[in-house]
């Protein structure tokens, strides 16, 4: 539980950053809130010869109301999420979930950036930020991009990041008013990954369901979007057929890993049982 | 009498002695960061020590190679078993009569095993220094489950023992077979079964877990060359005993070892016995002549020091149609890992686990214990438990409520049909143990009266009702667990450690101001000890507890004492510590005599003094003889005012307690919800009332922990898949239940203050009333047993092999 040697560094500004990540090359991380990185590094899964602090730079930290948009600097915590107003109105899913992150000293370090760019199956935001349509904006030596969450992760800790770039902000397009959301994860206590969690975002109208779109945590080795369960539940007042085709078209694109929080068969199963609750609970807070 | 002039009932709430929910005085410095712990310590020059650890569960280490470990700037040494062999400590003695490695030698027998012990400038260097230091292993087959360790051609594990057909506890009948242990009369049980109208029959498992106390095992070793004395810091729960050891096996003077235990955070048994790191420690220390600290993490903690449990119990119950038990029979499959670690009174190869027959008045019982190697870690420690008391609550109350599905009577009522009556303590159960007191139906019964057990029951039929008609996927269950203890290890006929019978001790020495210190011989992990042991002395002597300091862990200062485990401390030490108060007030009757100018015999005790009979306004308080003691004693008496008490205790003590679960069950997904939890305690005389509350509410959630999922496990080539609190199940204050406490009190008879002990009861009573809760909320789909622990995917398990998704 020692980490191995390594050399800090903090630069001023992204351009610093991204620089000293491109010279340094593989053996350089960044650093953001450090909840995932400095435990592998503690095990000595994870052996960096150089930490480049994110912590240094200005501009990377914020939330913001652009247009329809909602944007959010990488290094904002998810204490400054909770503690936000806009996200309150504007993103009550990413409210909710941010919640269901560890504990507050947790919260206060661990930030929004560093939990989507990681690209653990575990973590809650990515399979939110599919859910929600968001972009992320990546920083390189060649410019800046933007790549839709949902193109962004490739496999565990596998994402659309090259060498040298940096996750700096994130784009949400505000959900449609009246919207209803919930996000359903089961976990075995406080701070644990989710056994199985699903994020659902649907608009209602005439009392059938108008829009939707599913989400899937940590069951998966990336998270998933569950199209074709979303598909199945439009025109539908999401009575209990529907609820149990939708369960059973998400089940069918899940594969989580056998662990101590049970065998893969049990983790498709309460993985649907997430679903229909999420599409029930958000269905109630639709108007 | 004048307004200054205190009311006796001023006097007496003064001493906050027994029975008064006296606040902690430890726990000023432990809110405040102030602690002192080992891994506080910080001397000169001390270099820091980290072990090389098996990758593998079974396998024969090749080679060695340290050289490139010893390029790494800092590190210093690199000690391996040929090193511990020059002085003889390549291997290690056990508590319980085996021998384990201290380093590899030759094999591994299980995953995280030490193999090098590296010695660095500093912790940073010395995990660079592991890193580096390269061993060639060539895996073994593994023996990972212990109902195959004894198959003809199972692997052998333990090549030291070849040949050796006999063991410390008997007889070996196979190359994996550690012992034998029989007690009770096997034809007399054999023929009650035969004759009986019912019978039940079940395999009735306690998995593998592990105590995971907040502070993790460690020490620092000091070699002093020149006075040739080695002092131990330690996390160790019995110091005196560690002491021995050493002075035993390193053939050091044992008066030129000092080991001190200073704040211990928690215990829980992981601390009594002996690990490897304090042997490479002290070894590096004797060879670097530096001070040497060794510091476990939390995997090496979960892995590799001291599991607890692993018992695999068939139990058979033998009763009436009317559900009077007439026998019981016991066979034990115990999986030791790959070397007898347990830490048990020496005698005593599966502990206390007789006590099997529990609260109910078998007339006939018998008991098998065969004790097993594997290919998983040494240890089999007493997890808030005195010596395999859990395993035997734990099968005993399973094996009730069995025997009461089986009858289709209710479980309370079984349990108040068989109990062991008050008339007939002291009671001798039929597998050897003499019960001192207990009053076990009044307990019960207003345990049933306190939770309406009738109404619980109507509830849950209306529940089952619901259930059945499809209009909840919710089951409910109600888990009744009655226990009794066996605690206090031990009288000197039946417990002793490496030959050191098990009494404890107490040194109170009075200043002449009237406050005083008191050294005792057990050792604080959390406990306490500050706080109670001050307010018997309150009692007994009259001076008030916050003027009485209260010392533990220092070899050189406490008597000899065998520590606190095993809920021992206050049969043991607490009753040393009312002894050597009363040697005290003997004394002081007569300076207090001499300065009256009064026969002793004139004298009556009168809270916080003495008065002469008859003259109450004539007295002298134990303040103001605490000052005669050291000016005016009477002539030819020595002054001062000191004594020691070393006590031998006539037997252990008894505590019980009646627990009731009431939890729901989501059969979809298998999440339970603990809807309520009574714990009621009858421990005997009651010291001070909040700290054993607190006891209670800790060993609950620990038994909530170890019954709903907390488990160490291995996959089958010996892997441990549950190494960290990632995996590990270690309940935070939002999963733990609401807990609800109460009591009755039956003291000891045979203890001076009528104290039984309580620190291990809510362990020992909680996991059956949480493994019944689950068990019963399920029964009436069919299912008889299942076992533990009750995490969310075993419960969606049990549902599905129910038929609940058909």
């Amino acid at each position: 539980m020692i980490p191995g040697p390594f050399s800090y560094h903090r630069p001023a500004t992204l351009a610093d950053a991204v620089k000293l990540l491109s010279t340094l090359g593989d053996e350089a991380r960044p650093l953001a809130g450090g909840h995932s990185l400095v435990p592998m590094m503690k095990l000595r899964l994870a052996t960096p010869e150089h930490l480049v602090d994110l912590h240094g730079i200005d501009g990377l930290k914020g939330i913001r109301r652009d247009g329809n948009r909602i944007v959010i600097g990488a290094m904002t915590t998810q204490h400054e999420l909770l503690a936000s107003d806009e996200i309150a109105k504007s993103l009550p899913m990413l409210h909710e979930t941010v919640l269901l992150i560890a504990d507050p000293q947790v919260r206060y370090r661990g930030t929004i950036g560093g939990n989507v760019a990681n690209g653990d199956p575990g973590n809650d935001m990515p399979a939110l930020m599919l859910t929600l349509g968001a972009s992320y904006r990546l920083e390189g030596t060649a410019g800046a991009r933007d790549v839709a969450a949902s193109e962004f992760y490739q496999g565990a800790y596998f994402t659309a990041l090259e060498p040298g770039e940096i996750l700096t902000s994130i784009s949400i397009p505000a959900p449609a008013a009246g919207h209803g959301y919930a996000y359903e994860k089961l976990k075995r206590k406080v701070g644990d990954y989710a056994t199985a969690a699903a994020a659902v975002v649907l608009t209602m109208s005439g009392g059938k369901v108008a829009g939707c779109a599913i989400g899937l945590t940590n069951l998966h080795e990336t998270p998933l979007l569950a199209a074709e369960a979303a598909r199945c539940v439009i025109g539908t007042s999401l009575d209990e057929a529907t609820l149990k085709k939708a369960a059973a078209a998400a089940e069918a694109i899940m594969s989580p890993a056998a662990d101590a929080r049970g065998p893969v068969e049990y983790r498709k199963h309460v993985g649907g049982i997430m679903v229909t609750r999420a599409l029930t609970r958000a269905a109630g807070r639709a108007s | 009498m004048n307004d200054m002039t205190p009311t006796r009932e001023q006097r007496e709430a003064n001493l906050e002695g027994m029975g008064c929910k006296r606040k902690r005085v430890e726990d000023i410095r432990f809110t405040q960061g102030k602690g002192n712990y080992v891994d506080d310590l910080k001397l000169p020059g001390m270099l820091h020590g980290d072990f090389v650890r098996s990758p593998h569960a079974h396998a024969r280490v090749k080679s060695i190679n340290s050289d490139e470990a010893l390029k790494v700037p800092g590190v210093l040494a690199v000690i391996t078993a040929e090193t511990l062999k020059t002085v003889n400590l390549a291997w290690m003695p056990t508590l319980a009569g085996d021998v384990q490695m201290v380093l590899a030698d030759g094999k591994v027998l299980f995953q995280n095993q030490e193999v090098a012990f590296v010695v660095a400038t500093d912790r940073y260097a010395a995990d660079d220094g592991i890193n580096k230091v390269q061993v060639e292993y060539e895996p073994l087959p593994v023996v990972i489950d212990p109902f195959k360790a004894m198959d003809a051609d199972a692997p052998v594990l333990r090549e030291d023992l070849a040949g050796k057909t006999t063991g410390a506890h008997g007889p070996r009948k196979h190359h994996n077979h550690v012992f034998e242990w029989t007690v009770g009369d096997k034809d007399l049980t054999d023929a009650a079964f035969r004759k009986a109208e019912v019978t039940v029959k079940e395999m009735i498992s306690y998995h593998r877990t592990h105590p995971s106390p907040l502070e993790t095992c460690q020490c620092v070793c000091s070699f002093d060359k020149i006075k040739g004395e080695l002092t131990i810091w330690g996390t160790f729960q019995a110091p005196h005993v560690i002491r021995t050891v050493v002075a035993l096996i390193a053939k050091i003077p044992e008066h030129k070892i000092h080991v001190i235990s200073p704040d211990i955070g928690g215990g829980f048994g992981n601390k009594v016995g002996a690990y490897p790191g304090y042997i490479c420690a002290a070894v590096a220390s004797i060879v670097t002549g530096k001070p040497v600290k060794w510091v476990e993490d939390r995997i090496e903690n979960l892995t590799a020091t001291s599991f607890a449990r692993d018992y695999h119990m068939t139990t058979e119950i033998a009763s009436t149609k009317e559900g009077k038990v007439n026998g019981l029979r016991v066979h034990v499959l115990a999986d030791h890992g790959a070397f007898d670690a347990c830490a048990d009174p020496s005698k005593w190869p599966a502990g206390f686990f007789n006590i099997v027959t529990g609260s109910y008045d078998f007339p006939v019982a018998h008991l098998s214990v065969d004790g097993i190697y594997t290919n998983k870690a040494p240890g089999g420690v007493a997890y808030r438990c005195s010596f395999r008391v859990t395993e035997a609550a734990y099968c005993i109350e399973r094996g009730m409520d069995i025997l009461a599905q089986k009858l289709g009577m209710d479980p309370a009522e079984l349990r108040l049909k068989n109990f062991i009556k008050p008339e007939q303590f002291p009671y001798h159960s039929a597998l050897g143990w003499e019960y001192d007191s207990g009053d076990y139906a009044t307990a019960m019964r207003k345990m049933m009266e306190s939770v309406d057990y009738a109404g619980l029951r109507k509830e849950q039929a209306a529940q089952r009702a619901a259930f059945n008609r499809g209009e909840t996927r919710e089951i409910m269950g109600i888990g009744v667990s009655f226990f009794t203890e066996i605690v206090g290890a031990g009288p000197s006929k039946n417990c002793d450690i490496l030959g050191i019978a098990m009494f404890d001790s107490c040194e109170i020495r009075m200043h002449p101001t009237g406050a005083g210190i008191a050294r005792v011989g057990s050792k604080s992990q959390g406990q306490g000890h500050e706080t109670t042991w001050a307010q018997i002395i309150a009692t007994e002597i009259g001076i008030p507890a916050s003027d009485i300091m209260v010392e533990e862990g220092n070899t050189d200062t406490a008597p000899y004492g065998l520590g606190t485990y095993g809920s021992r401390s206050t049969p043991v030490a607490g009753a040393a510590i009312a002894m050597a108060a009363r040697k005290i007030k003997a004394k002081a009757q007569m300076i207090a005599a001499y300065k009256l100018e009064v026969h002793e015999g004139d004298l009556e005790w009168d809270i916080d003094g003495f008065r002469v009979k008859g003259l109450p306004e004539k007295s002298m308080s134990m303040k103001d003889i605490c000052w005669a003691a050291y000016n005016s004693v009477p002539p030819g008496m020595e002054p001062g005012l000191e004594a020691v008490s070393y006590y031998d205790p006539p037997n252990m003590t008894y505590p019980f307690g009646a627990y009731i679960c009431v939890m729901n069950i989501d059969v979809d997904t298998g999440v339970y919800k603990v809807r309520r939890f009574y714990a009621l305690d009858d421990c005997g005389t009651r010291i001070n009332p909040m700290i054993i509350e607190g006891q209670v509410h800790g060993g609950l959630t620990e038994a909530f922990a170890i019954a709903m999922g907390q488990e160490i496990r291995y996959d089958d080539t010996g892997n441990v898949v549950t190494g960290s609190f990632m995996d590990f199940f270690m309940p935070t204050a939002v999963e733990t239940p609401h807990w609800e406490t109460d009591f009755t009190v039956t003291p000891s008879p045979h203890h001076p203050i009528g104290a039984k002990g309580v620190g291990e009861s809510p362990n020992v009573g909680g996991v059956p009333a949480f493994s019944n809760a689950v068990n019963d909320a399920f029964s009436f789909l069919g299912s008889t047993h299942i076992q533990m622990p009750h995490d969310y995917w075993r419960n969606w398990r049990a549902a599905k092999n129910l038929g609940v998704f058909a």
